[in-house]
C-alpha cells in the first residue's frame, strides 16, 4: 500500500466514543417516561405542546445559524430538541400555540444563540423561556388543566390550581395547614405517580426519577446536583415542619410537588450552566434548594425552582473559580 | 478491595491481542539506523567513523553529560555513514548507519542462558555498569537509569517500585517479559534495591494480568522483601506518581520527584535490562516490542535490535494491513504517530501499533458543553478545559498558577471529551510556551 496515506497526529490516538449527540439524545430518552405520563394525563394536548415547542426551538436555532450567524448548522447535536422538550415540560398543557412559539424564540434566540450557541449560554435556555412566559402571560401560564386519565377528546378541560398554589393561598388566608391538606384532592401516592395539576412534564415523580436513574446509569449526570438540591429542600422544610407543622408543609409534600424533581434532575443538571467540580456542584445544589424553599414558603410565587436555578446559574462562574478540584500533590503530607 | 489511585482515570478498551504470544526474534536487518538521541537528555556523541568495523554490543556513541546515555551497536558490521535519518520525532536526526555483516558479539558479554545472581556487588558498581551499558527507562520515557539510581544527598529511599502495570491498551511486551524472564526481572529489582538502598521492593501489576501476578508472586518467594501488589485496572496507573499513590498512598508533591516521598520507580523492562547489564555485561541494544493492531494478521511480541526499521517488525507480524491509516510508536494513549514505516526501533519503542484507516482520524470537534468530564478524569486534579482556554488566550502566568506543568500528557481528558476538543494539543503548546518564559526569566 502507499505509505503516503499515514495520518500523523498527537496522542491520544483513542477516543472514548462518547459524544455531544449521544448525551443529548440520552437526555431525550430519559424524558420519555415523563412524556408518556403527561400524555396519559393530558391527552393530545401534551403531544401538541411538545411538538410545537420542539419544532419551533429547532427551527429558530436553524434559522438563526443560517441567516444571522451564517455558520455551520448545529441543530444535529440535539440540544435544541432537549431545550424544546424541557420548555414543553415546564408549561401547562393548554397553553396557546403562539405563546409556546414566543417562549421558544426567547429560549433559543435570547438565552442560547445570543451568547454564541451551545456551550456558551450562562442561563438554562428552557428556564429563561419559561420565566419570560410566566412574567408576560401570568394567567395562561398558571391555568393548570385538571388531570383526566386518557382524555383524548379535544374539549376544553377544567382548570384548577396546583397543590403548592392551594397551600400558599390557604396559608395566606389564615387556614391551618392540616385542614388544607385534608381538603387537598391529591394523596402522596397521586403526587408520586403524577395524578395532580401542574406543568405537563413535572407531575410524575416516578417517571422523573426513572429518567434520572437512566441518566445516572449512562453517566450523563452525576448524583451531586440532584441529591444536594433534594437533600437541602428536605432538610430545610423538615426543620420548618418540626418548628410548626400547622404552618409549614411536610418535606415529602415539598419534594413531590411543583417542578422540584424536574428541576433537580433535568434542569439544574444541564452541563453548560452548572459548575464543573463536584464540590461546586454541591454548593450549586444547596443554593438551589435553599432559594426554592425561601420562595415557596415566604415569596410571592407558590413555586420557586425556576428562579432558584436561574439565580444559581448566575453564580456558576464564581463557583467555578472558587471551588476547584483538589490537585494531586497539593497537600504535602508528612510521611 | 484492590489498590488503585483515587483521583481521575479512564478505562479504555484493552485490546491486548498479542497477550500470551511468546517473545520471538526476527532475522537481522541488512542495515540498522541507530539514532544518537534516543533517550531523554543530551544526545550522545559518536565514537565511530565511516568505515569502522563494529561488533554487536560495542560502544558507538558515548554519553555527553549526567543526563545522557551510552549507545552501543546492535549488530556487527561496518559503519556506512553518520547521517540524518527520519526518526519517531518526525524530524531527521543524526543516526549511525551500519551495514550488517554476520552477528559477532563483543567477548565480554555472557551469552549463556543460565540465570545467575551476584549479591556481592556494591551499589557503586551497579550504577557504573548501568551507566556503561546505556540503560534507560524502557517504559517509554527513556530517562537515563543511572540518574534515577543516584539518590540526592539528604534523601532516603524506602520503596523501590517495579512498574509492571502496562496500563496502555494493546501493549503486552512487559506482560510477556514477566512470563518469560520473571526471575531475571526480580534479580534486576534486587540490584535496583541495592543501588538505591530501599527497604522494600514492590511489584505493581494490574489485575488484567492474573497469570503474571501469580507467576511473579510465586517467584518472589525466592527473594527477601519483594512483594507483588495486584492493582485495579485504571489508566494511567503506569504513571509514576499514580503508581506510587496506588501502592504506598504517598503523594509526590507538585513539581517534586518520587524520591521526595522515599520512592524510586523502575519499569519491568528496565529491571530486565539491568539484570543483563550487571550480571551478563550486556549493553542495551535490543528490546521487546509489541507489534499489534486491529487488522494486524499476527500480533506479536518481538525482540528487536535497536535501529531495526519498524517495517521489518511489521513484516514479521504478518505484513502491513491493506487498510492501514496510522502507525503509532508506543501505545494508543501516549504513543507517537510516525510518518513513515521505515523509522528505526529505539530504546523507547515499546510497541508498534497499527490503526486501520477507519479509526486513524480524530473524532469531529463540537462546541465544549462544559460537562466537566475532562476535570473529573484528570489524574492530576487539573482543569483541562481551563488550561486550554488560557493557552488560547496566552494567559501564561495564570497557566502556571493552574499548575499546567503538572500535566503529564496522559490524554485522559481528550479520551473522555464528548465534544472531541483537542485539549491536550493546547495544553502542550501552553506548557511549551510557559517553559520558554520560565527559562528566559531564569537566565
Amino acid at each position: 500500500m502507499s505509505i503516503n496515506r499515514l495520518t500523523v497526529s498527537m496522542s491520544p490516538h483513542d477516543h472514548g466514543k462518547d459524544s455531544v449527540k449521544k448525551i443529548m439524545y440520552g437526555v431525550v430518552i430519559a424524558m420519555i417516561p415523563a412524556l408518556l405520563v403527561s400524555i396519559y394525563y393530558f391527552g393530545f394536548d401534551a403531544i401538541r405542546v411538545n411538538l410545537i415547542a420542539i419544532a419551533s426551538c429547532v427551527f429558530f436555532e436553524w434559522a438563526i445559524q443560517k441567516f444571522i450567524l451564517k455558520g455551520k448548522t448545529s441543530v444535529v447535536d440535539g440540544s435544541a430538541i432537549v431545550t424544546g422538550m424541557l420548555l414543553a415540560f415546564n408549561v401547562p398543557s393548554n397553553l396557546p400555540w403562539w405563546i409556546i412559539i414566543i417562549g421558544s424564540l426567547v429560549a433559543i434566540g435570547i438565552a442560547k444563540m445570543t451568547f454564541g450557541g451551545l456551550g456558551n449560554n450562562p442561563f438554562n435556555p428552557a428556564l429563561v423561556g419559561r420565566v419570560f412566559m410566566l412574567i408576560s402571560f401570568p394567567v395562561e401560564m398558571t391555568s393548570w388543566p385538571k388531570v383526566s386519565v386518557l382524555n383524548f377528546a379535544m374539549t376544553d378541560a377544567q382548570t384548577g390550581a396546583t397543590p403548592l398554589a392551594i397551600i400558599k393561598e390557604g396559608v395566606k388566608n389564615g387556614e391551618s395547614l392540616s385542614s388544607i391538606m385534608d381538603s387537598l384532592p391529591t394523596s402522596y401516592t397521586d403526587m408520586f405517580l403524577g395524578n395532580m395539576g401542574g406543568s405537563l412534564g413535572e407531575i410524575s415523580a416516578a417517571a422523573l426519577i426513572l429518567g434520572g436513574l437512566f441518566m445516572l446509569f449512562r453517566k450523563i449526570i452525576t448524583w451531586h446536583i440532584p441529591v444536594s438540591i433534594l437533600g437541602t429542600v428536605a432538610i430545610f422544610t423538615g426543620i420548618l415542619y418540626g418548628i410548626d407543622p400547622s404552618k409549614y408543609a411536610h418535606p415529602l409534600f415539598h419534594l413531590l410537588t411543583g417542578g422540584l424533581l424536574l428541576g433537580a434532575i433535568f434542569m439544574a443538571t444541564d452541563m453548560v450552566t452548572s459548575p464543573m467540580s463536584k464540590m461546586g456542584m454541591i454548593i450549586f445544589g444547596v443554593g438551589i434548594g435553599a432559594i426554592t424553599v425561601l420562595i415557596r414558603v415566604w415569596g410571592v410565587y407558590p413555586e420557586g425552582v425556576s428562579f432558584a436555578i436561574l439565580i444559581m446559574n448566575a453564580f456558576v462562574p464564581l463557583i467555578n473559580k472558587g471551588f476547584k478540584p483538589s490537585r494531586f500533590g497539593e497537600k504535602i503530607k508528612k510521611q | 478491595m484492590l489498590k488503585t489511585f483515587p483521583k481521575g482515570g479512564v478505562h479504555p478498551k484493552e485490546n491486548k491481542f498479542s497477550a500470551g504470544k511468546p517473545i520471538e526474534s526476527i532475522e537481522l536487518p541488512k542495515q540498522v539506523y541507530i539514532p544518537v538521541a534516543q533517550h531523554l537528555g543530551a544526545p550522545s556523541e559518536p565514537v565511530v567513523a565511516k568505515g569502522d568495523t563494529v561488533k554487536t554490543g560495542q560502544l558507538i556513541a558515548k554519553s555527553t553529560g549526567f543526563v545522557s546515555a551510552n549507545i552501543h551497536s546492535s549488530v556487527s558490521g561496518k559503519v556506512l555513514k553518520i547521517d540524518k535519518v527520519l526518526d519517531t520525532s518526525g524530524y531527521k536526526q543524526n543516526c549511525i548507519v551500519i551495514d550488517v555483516e554476520g552477528d559477532e558479539w563483543i567477548e565480554t558479554i555472557d551469552r549463556s542462558t543460565e540465570i545467575k545472581n551476584n549479591t556481592e556487588i556494591t551499589a557503586e558498581e551497579i550504577r557504573k555498569k548501568v551507566a556503561e551499558n546505556g540503560i534507560v527507562g524502557l517504559g517509554g520515557a527513556t530517562f537515563p537509569t543511572q540518574v534515577k539510581l543516584s539518590i540526592p544527598a539528604g534523601k532516603t529511599c524506602k520503596y523501590l517500585i517495579i512498574n509492571a502495570v502496562e496500563c496502555e491498551p494493546y501493549l503486552t511486551s512487559d506482560h510477556q517479559l514477566m512470563m518469560e524472564k520473571g526471575e531475571e526481572i526480580l534479580i534486576g529489582a534486587k540490584l535496583f534495591q541495592k543501588a538505591v538502598g530501599a527497604d522494600r521492593v514492590i511489584v505493581g501489576i494490574e489485575n488484567n494480568k492474573p497469570d503474571a501476578i501469580n507467576h511473579m508472586t510465586e517467584l518472589s518467594k525466592k527473594f527477601d522483601n519483594i512483594e507483588v501488589n495486584p492493582l485495579k485496572v485504571k489508566y494511567p496507573q503506569g504513571g509514576e506518581k499514580q503508581l506510587i499513590k496506588s501502592v504506598t498512598k504517598r503523594e509526590v508533591p507538585s513539581g517534586g520527584l518520587p524520591i521526595d516521598v522515599g520512592c524510586v520507580v523502575q519499569n519491568v523492562g528496565t529491571a530486565f535490562a539491568v539484570y543483563e547489564a550487571v550480571i551478563k555485561n550486556k549493553p542495551l541494544f535490543e528490546r521487546v516490542v509489541t507489534v499489534t493492531g486491529k487488522s494486524v494478521k499476527n500480533p506479536s511480541n518481538i525482540r528487536a535490535r535497536i535501529g531495526t526499521p519498524i517495517n521489518m517488525l511489521i513484516e514479521a507480524a504478518g505484513g502491513l494491513p491493506e487498510d492501514t491509516g496510522k502507525i503509532v510508536n508506543g501505545g494508543p494513549m501516549m504513543g507517537k504517530a510516525v510518518s513513515s514505516d521505515k523509522i528505526p526501533v529505539t530504546k523507547g519503542t515499546s510497541g508498534v501499533l497499527i490503526f486501520p484507516e477507519s479509526i486513524a482520524d480524530r473524532v469531529e470537534t463540537f462546541a465544549c458543553i462544559r460537562c466537566g468530564r475532562c476535570a473529573s478524569v484528570c489524574p492530576m486534579g487539573l482543569e483541562p478545559f481551563l488550561l486550554k482556554n488560557m493557552t488560547a488566550a496566552k494567559m501564561y502566568e495564570e497557566l502556571q498558577k493552574e499548575r499546567a506543568l503538572d500535566c503529564m500528557e496522559c490524554g485522559s481528558c481528550v479520551y473522555t471529551c464528548p465534544a472531541g476538543v483537542p485539549l491536550l494539543d493546547f495544553i502542550r503548546l501552553g506548557k511549551a510556551n510557559l517553559n520558554k518564559i520560565l527559562r528566559a526569566k531564569k537566565s
